[in-house]
């Protein structure tokens, strides 16, 4: 006790210290995120599906995630269409490929950059069931019930837009959704639906999965969802 | 056993109850959390919204219960322990830099590790309610709160394991934990890792 005379109260100080800087960090954060990226996408490649660090997360609403089995999985294509469609695993395999790289935002704040995705173009889809005048949108429902989202026939035909069955070079895990998911990098991930299983042909957008908890029909990265 | 090595009171009751609190909570918080969290882990658990549930649901108790605590306990005990912890002597200060010195009941990396636990609480709770509220109303959503509450995770997890490894395992310092579960530590330990603390115990009990 004889050194009352040098104690100093360094420890609110450091308390107040750090949590201002946890609280500034708000601001900080991004901008730090940013600059260590490089640093943090090579944790992600090391570490898969391990440590998301600047990786994916999986997001669920329901007990347990679909199993895809590729001998009984079907994608319909029904509603306002003159031939409705029944596509076995690979039918939808052997429709034209397309590749792209695009980055993945979710409205939680979290990204990933450069996502290789594989899969086929709405237009190849569409021209098998053939949509009628009245179509307007694309109901897309999920195996993970009762998930399920929508896209305005002029979003699905944006260029960047796919039903993708093969991620970074491998087919879609049962994490992101096997065996085919939505792919529209310009609009957050939870209009991307996985495990799909049926596309319903609609003359109006209805409410989907996150949009009748308060999330916005037109999800674009940046300018939605209180964003932007 | 010797029935004559004498014990030192260590922490009181309300102190030993806010301890417990907040470990239990972090350890339900963390298991919850990291099942939500990595991929891989999530894909075995599976049970998302109920994860979801408890981990919230915990987190507000564990808010309740540390009020609740401090509302019933030993207030006294607890502000001697604020003031314990903000006050570094030059001994302390020394410590940190090349260990030696004597220390008090509570060395200075221990009076650290309350420093970063307590700010941690409060920026978990923080974010944690952001996360929470901001899927509610959309003016509470910043990018940010994510990546705010998975950095305060990576780094709890780290002092975590070091507590862990120091209280349970470190031959050294493991008798430790008898202080924060029974209350007491053997005082010849505490000679040893807690000099001027020891001392003064002892000074204290002979002036009484």
């Amino acid at each position: 006790m004889s050194d009352d005379a040098d104690a100093r109260p360094y420890g609110r100080r450091a308390f107040l210290g750090l949590l201002a800087a946890g609280l500034t960090s708000f601001a900080w954060a991004q901008p730090a995120g940013r600059i260590f990226a490089p640093v943090t996408s090579q944790f992600a490649a090391a570490l898969g599906d391990l440590l998301p660090v600047g990786g994916w997360r999986i997001y669920t609403i329901s007990g347990s995630m679909p199993v895809f089995d590729p001998r009984t999985w079907r994608l319909e294509i029904t509603g306002l269409v003159r031939s409705p469609v029944r596509l076995g695993y690979d039918d939808l395999l052997a429709l034209p490929r397309a590749r792209q790289v695009s980055t993945f935002h979710c409205v939680t704040g979290w990204t990933v950059r450069d996502v290789h995705w594989t899969g086929v173009r709405f237009e190849h889809l569409l021209a098998l069931a053939r949509p009628l005048p009245a179509a307007r949108a694309i109901r897309f429902v999920s195996l993970e019930e009762p998930y399920n989202d929508s896209l305005t026939l002029r979003q699905a035909a944006l260029p960047d837009v796919m039903l993708a069955y093969e991620m970074d070079g491998k087919p879609l895990t049962r994490a992101h959704g096997s065996p085919a998911r939505v792919v529209i990098p310009e609009m957050y991930g939870y209009k991307g639906v996985k495990w799909l299983t049926r596309m319903e042909l609609v003359d109006s957008q209805p409410t989907g999965y996150w949009e009748g908890l308060g999330y916005d029909q037109n999800a674009w990265v940046g300018r939605s969802n209180g964003y932007g | 056993m010797a029935t004559d090595r004498a014990r030192l009171r260590r922490f009181s009751r309300t102190e030993r109850a806010v301890h417990w609190v907040h470990a239990a909570a972090f350890l339900v918080l963390l298991a919850t959390g990291l099942a939500l969290y990595l991929p891989s882990l999530s894909e075995l658990v599976g049970r998302r919204p109920l994860l979801k549930s408890i981990h919230v649901w915990t987190a507000v108790a564990w808010i309740v219960a540390l009020v609740f605590v401090v509302a019933v306990g030993d207030r006294r005990s607890l502000r001697a322990t604020l003031r314990e912890v903000d006050l570094f002597d030059r001994d302390d200060r020394d410590w940190l830099l090349r260990r030696g010195p004597p220390q008090g009941r509570l060395n200075a990396g221990q009076k650290v590790n309350t420093i970063v636990t307590g700010v941690f609480a409060v920026l978990f709770a923080i974010t944690g309610a952001l996360l929470w509220y901001g899927e509610r109303d959309t003016r509470f959503r910043f990018a940010q709160t994510i990546l705010i509450h998975d950095w305060l995770t990576y780094v709890s997890l780290v002092l975590f394991l070091g507590h862990l490894y120091l209280s349970v395992i470190h031959p050294r310092t493991r008798h430790s934990l008898t202080g924060i579960t029974r209350g007491w530590v053997y005082e010849d330990w505490a000679r040893q890792h807690h000099a001027k603390w020891a001392a003064g115990y002892r000074a204290r009990r002979d002036a009484s």
